[in-house]
């Protein structure tokens, strides 16, 4: 297939689940604040600092707004257009990049697309915010999930689908350790002790951003036990959500496009090998390992290495879109 | 009348229902009554629908200038135009007689210039043509054909005779909104559109491929067709996705391709396949910066060449839009008796040349009852409407046309006929015209009907998107 269009299809499939995953992450927390009635004012600042900070855009949050409070981030996340990783902007990029490939993709898919940003464009998804943020977060993440289903329901699943697949799962993996890093971002009241109340609130806040309270305590039917959230939401191999997962679909989509064999552990360009690479060290690294190395430093890794395998994506498959006859481009803008 | 048609006026036009006198043409008579059954409300609940589905489908097309929302859709006119099939026959015969003239023009004055020896034409109209490529001399395009596609605007006058009032020979667009409007009448109105018998347009798509295919560079069992749009900010790109999608071939932009060793090549994931045919979007002028417009960031580098070379086909030819040139249009019906010996099944509308003298006298004495177009601006851009221009205006296009004589040509301002419309919750007469589209390949067809546009705005004669228009559905019957 064209390079533009899968590039762009990987696209607008990241910027999907990157909408989701603020939604959720936002719902949660918000949903939290009740809980943490018990902290004082300068917790609750720092407990959504975490949230900017989780998702590096502190100093563009700074730059906007004067304080830091739920609304401010709420609002910063949810429909700040300046923020090129709000809902609303998320909407506007998937939107535009299915546009430019409305024939690749399913009616139902730009549909689906098109309604979503109709509604923040016409107000009406701030109007929900304001009567329910609750209903308002449902709805972005049933919104993505009916992508989803479309998506898979509706469209060929050949080589476009797999890039949609490829950027979906890079995305929430990325999403995934980000969620958990907030963990790390906040800090416990003073007087409160590791495992905790207000402690175990938090990890459980964490698992519930990923859907993931149920079949956390369906796996392990037991306490939640913060080293137990992170091997589950790192290294389970059936849960949706967690990182190991999730770079195995990635993994699998990568080598349906280039039609090498996983199973004879090879690869053609090197996304496959990296998603490779990374693949197996998920599977073989050790939650005590993980916690020695510093889960928050691990974490960063993670990120940096999904963020090379992003860029050896484009490379693998679409760096001739800078030949020829676009530097004729280059030159005349 | 009754119901919504209550307070309808026909006014002095020929109107498409109603018969002068009142009584409601024959091939109207069910729609007419369908449409007294409903109340305003009904008319505005269904034109929602329509209306809603257009918007999330996205069939918009896109205005410039506008930074909120660039995107509108087409206004849409829930009343149907009927054309009863004796005369679609005529416009059938009538289109295909000028496509078969105008496209042995081209070639003609591509190569020996015949018409212009034996003095039909003059040389200094063609070669004066801002769109004759002199590139393209001596050079012979597949199987002969140079308009594949062409949107010939048709207009009605006072008496209801079809006239020819433009050629869209380039890249004339529209047809997604003829293939749209058809789904959206058959869902807002499913019986009505039952009990008539109207002729499908749905093979438009399919002809077009086929079409496609046909011009294939001599030699390719199984072309790789695409269509080249200038990209999603033009106007037209619903259309250029929306067609690529129902042919399923790919939609492609400049950057997308790259001319190596004599072919025109796409950039894939798995590295760069060839291309044979382009359906092409884009004018001459942005083709290929290497030999028309330098600047021009759309094209494709040396795609001219590898064309000349014959590795690649271009629908439609390169040089198309010298027939598109409104002093070359003054000139159709005299080409249709140089090269078939006919007489024009179609007449064009009366013109007057300011090239000539003599026409030229007469245009400056009547600006004030005349139509005056510039040779090569469509769109409603660049006309003077004498009756309703000021002074001022008029002295404008006086000055400009003593100046450049060859650029303009003027016409009696054409009653359009009307047909009703709805009219902010009434039925109203409104000024329409007909596009419709001829496919030239191995045979030429015309899809039945076409794309009826209308002037929404009351008294307006303008039916283009950019200046008011809308459109209609239109029903070609089999009997």
């Amino acid at each position: 297939m064209l390079s533009r269009v899968a590039d762009a299809l990987y696209w607008l499939s990241r910027y999907v689940e990157r909408a989701e995953n603020n939604a959720r992450m936002l719902d949660v927390n918000v949903q939290l604040m009740p809980d943490a009635q018990m902290l004082n004012h300068v917790n609750i600042h720092q407990h959504w600092e975490s949230i900017i900070s989780s998702l590096e855009d502190t100093k563009l949050f700074e730059g906007l707004y004067t304080g830091i409070s739920g609304e401010a981030v709420v609002d910063f996340v949810s429909f700040e257009r300046r923020n090129h990783n709000s809902i609303y902007s998320c909407f506007t990029h998937a939107r535009e990049n299915a546009r430019t490939v409305r024939e690749q993709i399913s009616t139902e898919m730009w549909e689906q697309l098109n309604r979503m940003f109709l509604r923040f464009r016409s107000g009406e998804a701030e109007g929900l915010f304001r009567s329910s943020s609750y209903d308002f977060f449902k709805w972005v993440v049933e919104g993505c999930q009916l992508f989803n289903g479309t998506t898979d329901a509706t469209m060929s699943h050949d080589e476009g689908w797999d890039f949609i697949q490829a950027g979906k799962f890079l995305e929430r993996a990325d999403r995934t350790s980000r969620i958990l890093d907030i963990k790390y971002h906040i800090l416990l009241p003073s007087g409160e002790r590791v495992g905790g109340n207000v402690d175990l609130i938090q990890w459980m806040a964490v698992l519930k951003s990923c859907s993931a309270l149920e079949p956390y305590r369906r796996h392990y039917r037991d306490l939640v036990a913060p080293w137990k959230v992170a091997e589950f939401l790192i290294k389970d191999q059936n849960f949706p959500r967690s990182i190991w997962f999730c770079v195995d679909r990635l993994d699998q989509s990568l080598h349906r496009i280039t039609g090498i064999d996983r199973a004879d552990h090879l690869y053609k360009v090197e996304a496959e090998r990296l998603s490779g690479k990374l693949l197996a060290d998920l599977s073989f690294i050790t939650i005590g390992d993980v916690l020695q190395t510093g889960l928050h430093e691990y974490l960063d890794t993670i990120q940096l290495r999904l963020g090379e395998i992003s860029h050896a994506i484009y490379k693998g498959f679409c760096e001739w879109l800078e030949t020829p006859a676009a530097s004729s481009a280059a030159d005349a803008a | 009348m009754v119901g919504l048609f209550a307070q309808y006026e026909e006014g002095p036009f020929f109107d498409e229902m109603f018969a002068a006198g009142g009584g409601v043409r024959s091939h109207y008579q069910r729609l007419y009554n369908r449409f007294t059954e409903m109340s305003a409300e009904d008319v505005r609940r269904k034109h929602l629908v329509a209306e809603r589905a257009f918007l999330t489908q996205g069939v918009t097309f896109t205005v410039y200038n506008d930074q909120e929302g660039t995107e509108r859709i087409f206004p849409f006119d829930l009343i149907p135009r009927i054309i009863p099939a004796a005369e679609w026959e005529l416009i059938e015969r009538g289109l295909t007689q000028r496509i078969t003239a105008l496209n042995l023009f081209l070639r003609d004055i591509y190569h020996e210039q015949k018409i212009i020896a034996d003095k039909v034409i003059p040389a200094e109209i063609v070669r004066s043509a801002v769109h004759f490529r002199p590139e393209m001399v001596g050079f012979s395009v597949p199987k002969d054909v140079y308009i594949h596609i062409c949107g010939t605007d048709l207009v009605r006058d006072g008496e209801g005779r079809y006239l020819v009032l433009e050629d869209n020979g380039r890249c004339p667009s529209g047809a997604s909104y003829l293939l749209q409007n058809r789904q959206a009448m058959k869902r807002v109105f499913p019986n009505l559109f039952a009990r008539y018998l109207v002729r499908p347009v749905d093979t438009y798509s399919s002809d077009l491929l086929d079409l496609l295919r046909h011009v294939a560079p001599a030699g390719v069992n199984d072309p790789a067709v695409v269509l080249l749009t200038p990209g999603i900010y033009n106007s037209a790109y619903f259309e250029h996705s929306f067609l690529a999608r129902s042919m399923g071939i790919e939609i492609v932009v400049g950057a997308d391709l790259v001319v190596q060793d004599d072919r025109v090549w796409m950039k894939t994931t798995s590295g760069l396949k060839r291309v044979d045919v382009i359906y092409r979007r884009i004018d001459d002028d942005f083709l290929d910066p290497k030999v028309f417009r330098k600047e021009s960031v759309l094209g494709v580098p040396g795609i001219v060449d590898v064309y000349r070379k014959g590795h690649v086909s271009l629908a439609n030819a390169i040089g198309t839009g010298v027939a598109d040139d409104k002093v070359v249009y003054y000139f159709v019906p005299a080409m249709i008796r140089y090269y078939l010996g006919q007489d024009p099944i179609l007449p064009n509308v009366e013109t007057y040349l300011t090239y000539f003298d003599k026409d030229r006298a007469y245009v400056l004495e009547h600006l004030d009852q005349l139509v005056v177009k510039s040779a090569n601006e469509s769109g409603g851009y660049g006309m003077l409407m004498g009756p309703q221009a000021s002074a001022e205006e008029r002295e404008r296009f006086a000055k400009a046309l003593r100046q450049n004589p060859r650029n303009y040509v003027a016409q009696p301002v054409v009653s359009l006929s009307r047909a009703p419309s709805m009219c902010e919750g009434r039925i109203e007469g409104r000024h329409i015209d007909l596009r419709p589209y001829i496919l030239y390949g191995d045979k030429i067809s015309i899809v039945p009907g076409g794309l009826t546009r209308v002037a929404l705005r009351k008294g307006s004669l303008v039916v283009n998107s950019s200046q008011g228009g809308g459109s209609k559905d239109t029903w070609v019957l089999h009997e």
